[in-house]
């Protein structure tokens, strides 16, 4: 990316970062992006079953 | 200009999450040798030797040095692959230890080669199991529940460097770095304030600035002077305190803004340290603040973001870079660097294409906006432990890129070939054929060193303490015309060991 092209992006911002953590969209590179909603329901598909019981049990040792 | 930097050798080291489902009481340092030794398994095993490890010598020099004891040797499962990497299990996890690398791309990629071993590891050990029972690795850094494990960089240093001229550096570079760096965490540990979403798995754990430990009290800059490496030549610096990555793009820039960064240091060619007036803290106030507009105050009494000093070391390092020659991988580095820091500035999210925490944020907010889910909601937990899950069926990283929301450096091809061939470029290159071509007759390695079984009374040892020797442009057709260790050893001169 150019510098100026940097500069600009400095200037306009603001204490927008709030809303900006809010968006879902992201502009991404590539053909095939698959859309949220359905990206969504791909990974509750593979997504282990009983969410509490597997937080729950994740207990690691320590390391370093 | 002082040109003190040598080139800047690369490795990683990971120690990944291991869990087995469904197993009562889950022994973990049982269940990472079965991982090793499943995918060792057929071939040839090479073990590890501990000769010249001492990892309780300390940078800063006499007084500073403590005595290691405890599990260092357990004759614990240990063992070296054909592409020069080091598979072993260390504080109840199995670690890669990548192979030395030439440049910061290599290492990306022989870093994303762990990942694989570590997913076919898995695979072969699940043989293994009950049925019903099912072996799960992660390659992140917690538990949530405040147990950490290490994921180490390390880059070859001139010895002539001071170390305390390293410090200051790298206290600002290393806790701002983070926006960058960080693999992003649902909540806080280990007493820190609780936040909602963090940027990095391992901020709460850093506890102090400088020091030896690497599992308590853990610094920001670690002192473990251990270069394996001619030591009256070189350092190796052992930072301690960056993510696990799995974004291709991420590792290369973690890696790749590090090494230069440093030889900007060696060089001279940084202005002095804009010392922030307190480290530890910074690294958490950062790593909280996912909206990156955190200032942390210097000591000159002025206020800085994370952004503005990356922007600023970003600047300096450009400008060292361009004055002593860049070639096309540094290059690239630099131009990843500012499109990184331009997009984090303009807003956070249009990274989720490049870096870890965002793009896990991007998917945490996408199932809380569609199914109300508090931050607290043990689904948002799942979501971020299993984004790091390496078995490509279920590890959401693996479906981002799947659907083509992941910007990739690498072709699978290039990752598993990576898995099994060494860097042509470093030492590794002579480890990693080595232990390919003549496996058996390989006793021991380490990393500056090989001992051979040539069949007669005494062992062969063949030290390495040059990490740009035993290159493929210089052994390789000597390795290629020799049918046996004995003649490889004969060729080479090696001495007795």
């Amino acid at each position: 990316m150019a510098e100026q092209e940097r500069k600009q992006t400095k200037k306009t911002r603001s204490g927008d970062g709030a809303e900006a953590a809010e968006s879902v969209e992201a502009p991404v590179k590539g053909e095939l992006v698959v859309k949220i909603d359905d990206l969504l329901d791909e990974i509750d598909s593979v997504l282990e079953e009983n969410a509490e019981e597997f937080v729950r049990n994740y207990v690691q040792k320590g390391g370093q | 200009m002082r040109r003190r930097s040598v080139h800047k050798v690369i490795g990683t080291e990971t120690e990944f999450g291991i869990t087995v489902q469904n197993q009562p009481d889950v022994n973990p340092v049982h269940a990472s040798s079965q991982v090793i030794n499943a995918y060792a398994g057929s071939r040839a095993r090479v073990r590890w030797s501990y000769e010249d490890e001492a990892p309780g010598r300390d940078a800063r020099g006499p007084g500073y040095e403590t005595i290691v004891g405890g599990d260092f040797e357990s004759g614990l499962v240990n063992t070296v692959l054909t592409n020069g990497a080091r598979f072993y299990v260390d504080h109840a996890h199995p670690e890669y230890s990548s192979p030395e690398c030439y440049d910061p791309l290599e290492a990306a990629l022989y870093d994303k080669a762990g990942e694989f071993v570590l997913a076919e590891a898995a695979r072969a050990a699940q043989a293994l199991l009950a049925e019903g029972q099912r072996l799960l690795i992660h390659k992140n850094n917690s538990d949530g529940k405040g147990n950490s494990y290490g994921a180490h960089e390390n880059i070859l240093l001139s010895r002539e460097t001071p170390f305390r001229d390293l410090v200051g550096h790298l206290l600002g570079f290393l806790a701002t770095r983070q926006i960058y760096t960080g693999a992003g965490k649902v909540g806080a540990e280990n007493g820190r304030p609780q936040t909602a979403y963090q940027i990095t798995q391992r901020a709460d754990f850093f506890e102090e600035q400088v020091g030896l430990e690497t599992t308590l009290k853990r610094p920001i800059v670690n002192t473990r002077d251990e270069p394996h490496a001619e030591p009256g030549s070189y350092r190796r610096l052992h930072v301690i305190i960056g993510d696990a990555t799995i974004s291709e793009t991420q590792t290369f820039l973690k890696l790749g803004s590090l090494s230069m960064f440093l030889a900007a240091v060696e060089d001279g060619a940084l202005p002095p340290p804009p010392g922030l007036s307190d480290p530890v803290a910074s690294v958490w106030k950062i790593s909280h603040d996912p909206t990156l507009r955190t200032a942390v105050a210097l000591s000159d009494g002025t206020t800085i973001t994370a952004l503005d000093l990356q922007w600023r070391y970003l600047g300096w390092v450009r400008e060292h870079a361009t004055a002593r020659g860049i070639d096309e991988v540094h290059r690239r580095v630099l131009d990843t660097w500012e499109q990184i820091l331009a997009d984090l500035e303009r807003d956070p999210l249009s990274t989720a294409d490049r870096l870890d925490w965002t793009a896990k944020l991007q998917l945490l907010e996408g199932f809380r906006e569609r199914d109300h889910l508090p931050w607290n909601h043990p689904k948002l937990r799942l979501l971020d432990l299993q984004y790091h899950d390496v078995d490509p069926a279920r590890g959401l990283y693996h479906r981002l890129v799947g659907a083509g929301r992941m910007q990739r450096l690498f072709t699978d091809d290039q990752v598993h070939r990576a898995a099994v061939e060494p860097p042509a470029r470093t030492r590794a290159y002579f480890r990693g054929t080595c232990v390919e071509r003549f496996g058996r007759q390989v006793v021991a390695a380490n990393w500056d060193s090989m001992i051979f079984d040539v069949g007669e009374d005494t062992l062969r040892r063949v030290p390495m303490m040059e990490p740009l020797r035993g290159r493929k442009d210089l052994v390789g057709d000597l390795i290629a015309s020799s049918g046996s260790a004995a003649e490889l050893v004969r060729a080479l001169g090696g001495d007795h060991g």
